[in-house]
């Protein structure tokens, strides 16, 4: 993956845009936050292979940035994404790592199921 | 007769840290050890120090180190389940546990290794021991393998006792650390911050490598 450059990253939001799509879109702070650190309130959530439609997807922000896709009856929405990449099966896969360079949250789109 | 181990853990990786040794050893020993693994690991934190991998090519990454952890070990007989990772306590704990049964049916291993249901703080890591208990409690008392488990919760001494197994490793120290190398996306950060650590650290570390240690299941049923 490379760091997020907005204006391509908003260029691949568009063209997955109107259209039938597979969403994979998670958020982890890992099964043993709650071992390492008792104080920590460990919560997480993922869902994968989603058949969402999208009429507007946007990045905003200032590394880390935020992503939000409209769609006609609601929103789909992450944020902390730092690294981004076209993989070799045309998927759009952003993610989030964090300072330790471990994956915080992930927002994937596919014209294919994952 | 030929003499077998089965060792059942839910991530590849899972066997590096705590029972890589007590493999070598039983490989040594000419006793055949069969690795079921029973996800990928499909989930994980770690991507590498930096990260090379994303959520997608993490399967196929993994994968791949752990049938080089398995070369390392020795472990001829490596399994995979088909499992997707933080999904096994949601499986149909009758169903996984007569997959179990099966390969213990195919095998008759005389010692199966897992982690303690309860005390192994990752959900898959409970639901994998706990599969393997039920596994085995399907079976007639006197054809039983002992089942040695793996705990490392907060309380595990505290509700345990000590454990009824402490098997020196020392001198698969070395090859040890080449195993959890092996894993590298999830274990680079790891043996960088080893490599900076003062070197009375490192000795310790080095030292937990040396020991392994197992809770023997007291089977109530």
């Amino acid at each position: 993956m490379q760091p997020i450059k907005q204006s391509e990253v908003q260029q691949a939001l568009d063209s997955f845009a109107n259209q039938e799509v597979y969403l994979h879109l998670e958020t982890t702070n890992g099964a043993y936050a709650s071992h390492f650190n008792e104080g920590f309130f460990s919560a997480g959530a993922y869902i994968r292979n989603a058949k969402v439609t999208y009429t507007r997807g946007t990045i905003t922000g200032d590394n880390p940035y935020r992503i939000g896709l409209k769609m006609p009856i609601g929103w789909i929405y992450a944020e902390g994404l730092t690294d981004w990449e076209i993989d070799d099966k045309g998927r759009l896969l952003i993610a989030g790592h964090d300072h330790e360079g471990k994956l915080a949250v992930a927002l994937e789109l596919s014209k294919e199921p994952f | 007769m030929d003499r077998h181990v089965l060792i059942v853990f839910p991530h590849p990786d899972d066997e590096a840290f705590g029972v890589s040794g007590s493999i070598m050893k039983y490989i040594q020993e000419g006793i055949s050890v069969t690795y079921v693994c029973l996800t990928l690991g499909e989930m994980g934190r770690n991507m590498g120090k930096p990260p090379f991998a994303t959520r997608e090519s993490l399967p196929e990454i993994r994968k791949k180190e752990l049938e080089e952890a398995c070369r390392i070990t020795g472990i001829k007989d490596l399994r995979r389940m088909g499992l997707r990772d933080k999904t096994v306590e949601f499986e149909d704990p009758e169903e996984l546990a007569k997959r179990i049964r099966a390969v213990i049916d195919e095998i008759t291993p005389e010692v199966i290794i897992t982690f303690y249901p309860g005390y192994s703080v990752h959900p898959d890591h409970n639901a994998c021991g706990a599969a393997v208990i039920k596994a085995v409690e399907s079976m007639a008392k006197d054809q039983r393998p002992e089942v040695h488990c793996l705990a490392f919760s907060h309380d595990c001494y505290e509700k345990l006792g000590q454990p009824d197994i402490k098997r020196d490793v020392s001198e698969f120290a070395d090859r040890k650390l080449e195993v959890i190398k092996a894993h590298r996306s999830q274990t680079q950060g790891l043996v960088q911050g080893i490599k900076k650590r003062l070197s009375k650290e490192n000795q310790e570390f080095m030292n937990q490598l040396k020991t392994e240690r197992f809770w023997i299941y007291k089977f109530q049923n």
